[in-house]
C-alpha cells in the first residue's frame, strides 16, 4: 500500500521514536517532537509506538491511499476531512481506495500527527525513519514532503505481536495545547556564569514564544538575563554569553548576548559557543513541541530528584495508552 | 593556560536535564583538555555501559546522553569519575588515531562570492576574509595566513554542530595559534566545503547553511555523503572523527577540478595513514612531532 501526497502541506516530514547514538558526529536524535501525540496516533492506528508517521506542522498535507486503509490523527487540535466530510480527531478512522485525506486551519498549537496502520515504511536510515532535514538523512528521500511524492506503508500489524486496539481516547487522555504552559527546568551546565539576578529573572518571568521556532529550538521573547563579566579563557569568543564550542544538551537553554533564550529541541544542533544555564526535564519537552508563537511560558526550576519523579509518571501515564 | 600535559586537576561534573551529564574538563582550550576529552570518551565507549545512548566528547569538555530508568545518575556519574581518574593517571598519554590529507582550493571564486555577499556588516567590509584574518594575526599578507594555515596538522577537536562538521585545533604552541572572530553577525548561507575559522578553531562546512566562521577557501571532495558513494564513507556516511589529525593541502583550480572529476566518477579516495597521538611529544616539541606525522602520511 502506498500514500499519494497530493498537496505537501508546510513542513510535513516522517519521524518515528528518533535516531540516537549519532550525536557525537553532530547527528540530532531526531523523531517526533509531540512523542506522547504521536504515539497515540500509533495506538489509535493499531500500530506499536515504534512506526513511522507523518509530522504535520501549521499546515498539513492532503493526500490519498491507493488501498482500504486504517488511520487516525492526533495532537494539535485541526478539522479533519475525508472526502470533504469532517471526521474525529483522537479515533480510529478506516478509508477506502482512493478517499481524499485533508485539514483545516489549526485551533491551537503547532504539530499533529498522522499514523497509518503498518506506518509509513521508508528505509531504515542509522536506526530509524525520522527525517533529519539538514542533513538531507532519513525519512522520505531526506527531506519534507513535496507534491506527488509516493510513501509506501508497511503492512498491518498484528494484535499478537503489539499491535493495538485501541479506537478512540477520551478527552481526559489527550494532552492539552494551552496557551500558557509551566516548563520544568533542572539549572546547571554554565548557570553560575549568569548573574544571581538573571538566573533569578530567568526562573521568575513570563517568556513569549517567538515565530523562531522549528525542530532545531524555539526562541523566547521577554526581559534581557545579565551574565556575569569575566576575562574570556582562551579560545572562548569575546561575549560574557560565550563558551569554548562544547555539546549542547537536547532541552538546554542558551542565552546568546543575555537576549531571547533558546531551547534546543529534538533536532538540535549539537554542539556550540554559547553557555546553556539550564535543561528541560525529559518529561516536559513535549510541552515545548506543543507551544504555539505567542504561548506565554514559565521555566520552573526543579531538583534532579523531582525530574526523575516527572519522568516516571510521564511513563506511567504513557503505558495507560497501550492499557 | 600553559602547554602542560595532562589535566590533574578534576573536571567539573553538572547535568543536563535528567538525560545528560556534561563535564566540564577545562575552562580553556587547548591540546591537553581535549586529550583528556577524546580518552574518556575512548575509555567509555570501550565500557559500553548499558543506558549510556551518546559519547560525546568536545574541545575541552564531555556530554554523555544516558537512560536514568536503565542508569542512574550517581551510578553514571560515579563510572565517568572512574575513568577521569584512569586517564589522569595513565602514564601513556597516546591515542591510535590516523592522519588525512585535505585538499584545499584557497581563495577560490566561490568563496570569494560568497564572502562578498555577506560584506555589509563585517568587521572589514573592503576585501576579503583572509585579509581581514592576516591583519588580525599581523602577517604580511594573505598569501602568508595561508601557509600557516595549512604548514602545520590540525587536530580534530570536535565533531557535530551539524552532521559530520569537524571543528580543529592547530598542532602549535598558544602562542603561534591562529584566532579570527567570528563573524559580527551570522551569514543565512555557506557552501557546503567551505573552510572556515572562529576563534582558535578551523572547520569544514559539512552541509550547505548558516554560518558565523570567517571563510578562506574551499575542500576539493566530500566529508559528508549521506548516498555513502565514495569508497572512505563506505562504512559510515560521515569521515572525521574527534581525535582525526588533518593536514590541509593547498590545491589550484586544475587539480580542484580533477578531484571533482574523481568523486564524480566515484574513485575518489583521501591519503591517510594510522598514527598514534602522543600528547606529550605534541606539547613538547610541535615542530619536530609534526615533521614525524606529516612523514608518516607520505609513507616514510
Amino acid at each position: 500500500m502506498a500514500i499519494n501526497i497530493l498537496e505537501p502541506g508546510l513542513a510535513t516530514t516522517v519521524q518515528d521514536q528518533g535516531r540516537p547514538g549519532y550525536y557525537n558526529v553532530g547527528i540530532p536524535q531526531g523523531g517526533a517532537m509531540d512523542s506522547l501525540s504521536a504515539e497515540m496516533a500509533n495506538a489509535l492506528a493499531g500500530n506499536t509506538a515504534a512506526e513511522a508517521v507523518l509530522e504535520c506542522t501549521y499546515l498539513g498535507p492532503k493526500f490519498t491511499t491507493d488501498a482500504d486503509a486504517v488511520i487516525a490523527v492526533a495532537g494539535a487540535p485541526v478539522d479533519v476531512k475525508v472526502n470533504g466530510e469532517p471526521r474525529p480527531q483522537w479515533s480510529r478512522l478506516e478509508l477506502a481506495a482512493g478517499d481524499e485525506v485533508s485539514f483545516g486551519m489549526l485551533r491551537g498549537g503547532t504539530r499533529y500527527y498522522v499514523a497509518v496502520s503498518g506506518g509509513i515504511d521508508v528505509p531504515v536510515v542509522l536506526g530509524s525513519r525520522s527525517t533529519y532535514t539538514l542533513g538531507a538523512v532519513g525519512g522520505f528521500e531526506g527531506r519534507a514532503l513535496k507534491a506527488g511524492d509516493t510513501l509506501p506503508v508497511g503492512t498491518a500489524i498484528d494484535v499478537g505481536t503489539g499491535g493495538s486496539e485501541r479506537t478512540e481516547f477520551e478527552e481526559a487522555l489527550r494532552p492539552s495545547f494551552d496557551k500558557e504552559v509551566t516548563v520544568r527546568v533542572l539549572p546547571g551546565l554554565y548557570d553560575h556564569r549568569l548573574t544571581e539576578e538573571g538566573l533569578d529573572t530567568l526562573l521568575s518571568a513570563t517568556w513569549t514564544l517567538t515565530p523562531v521556532a522549528d525542530r532545531t529550538g524555539l526562541r523566547y521573547s521577554g526581559p534581557d538575563i545579565a551574565w556575569k563579566p569575566r576575562t574570556q579563557p582562551f579560545g572562548a569568543g569575546s561575549d560574557p554569553s560565550n563558551i569554548v564550542d562544547a555539546g549542547y544538551a537536547v532541552g538546554s537553554i542558551q542565552i546568546p548576548g543575555g537576549k531571547e533564550p533558546i531551547v534546543l529541541h529534538r533536532d538540535a544542533v549539537s554542539g556550540g559557543g554559547y553557555a546553556m544555564v539550564a535543561t528541560v526535564i525529559s518529561a516536559d519537552m513535549d510541552l515545548l513541541a506543543r507551544s504555539a508563537p505567542g504561548t506565554k511560558t514559565s521555566f520552573r526550576a526543579v531538583t534532579l530528584e523531582e525530574a526523575l519523579t516527572a519522568r516516571a509518571e510521564g511513563r506511567e501515564a504513557r503505558s495507560r495508552i497501550w492499557g | 593556560m600553559t602547554d602542560t600535559a595532562v589535566q590533574r586537576t578534576d573536571a567539573r561534573y553538572t547535568w543536563g536535564g535528567d538525560e545528560f551529564l556534561f563535564v566540564e574538563i577545562a575552562e580553556a582550550m587547548s591540546l591537553a583538555a581535549n586529550y583528556k576529552a577524546n580518552a574518556m570518551a575512548a575509555l567509555l565507549t570501550a565500557r559500553s555501559l548499558p543506558g549510556v545512548t551518546d559519547i560525546c566528547p568536545a574541545n575541552a569538555s564531555l556530554l554523555l546522553r544516558f537512560n536514568p530508568d536503565i542508569l542512574p545518575p550517581d551510578r553514571l556519574e560515579a563510572e565517568v569519575r572512574g575513568v577521569e581518574d584512569e586517564v589522569a593517571h595513565s602514564s601513556h598519554q597516546t591515542l591510535d588515531t590516523r592522519i588525512i590529507e585535505v585538499p584545499v582550493w584557497y581563495d577560490d571564486p566561490y568563496t570569494r562570492e560568497t564572502g562578498a555577499r555577506f560584506r555589509k556588516g563585517h568587521q572589514r567590509p573592503e576585501g576579503t576574509d583572509l585579509d581581514f584574518a592576516a591583519e588580525e594575526n599581523g602577517l604580511a599578507s594573505p598569501a602568508e595566513f595561508i601557509r600557516r594555515h595549512h604548514e602545520s596538522p590540525w587536530l580534530v577537536s570536535m565533531v557535530g554542530f551539524v552532521a559530520g562538521l569537524p571543528f580543529m585545533f592547530q598542532i602549535v604552541p598558544q602562542k603561534d595559534q591562529l584566532e579570527v572572530p567570528k563573524y559580527l553577525s551570522p551569514r543565512t548561507d555557506t557552501p557546503a566545503l567551505t573552510v572556515g575559522h572562529g576563534g582558535c578553531f578551523a572547520c569544514i562546512y559539512s552541509v550547505r547553511g548558516a554560518g558565523g566562521y570567517q571563510m578562506f577557501g574551499i575542500a576539493a571532495a566530500p566529508i559528508f555523503d549521506p548516498a555513502q558513494r565514495l569508497a572512505d564513507f563506505r562504512d559510515f556516511m560521515i569521515f572525521f572523527r574527534p581525535g582525526d589529525i588533518v593536514k590541509f593541502r593547498p590545491v589550484e583550480e586544475a587539480e580542484y577540478r580533477e578531484i571533482q572529476a574523481q568523486v564524480d566518477a566515484g574513485t575518489y579516495t583521501y591519503r591517510q595513514a594510522p598514527v598514534v597521538f602522543d600528547l606529550q611529544r605534541a606539547l613538547d616539541d610541535p615542530a619536530a612531532y609534526n615533521k614525524d606525522l606529516l612523514e608518516r602520511l607520505h609513507g616514510n
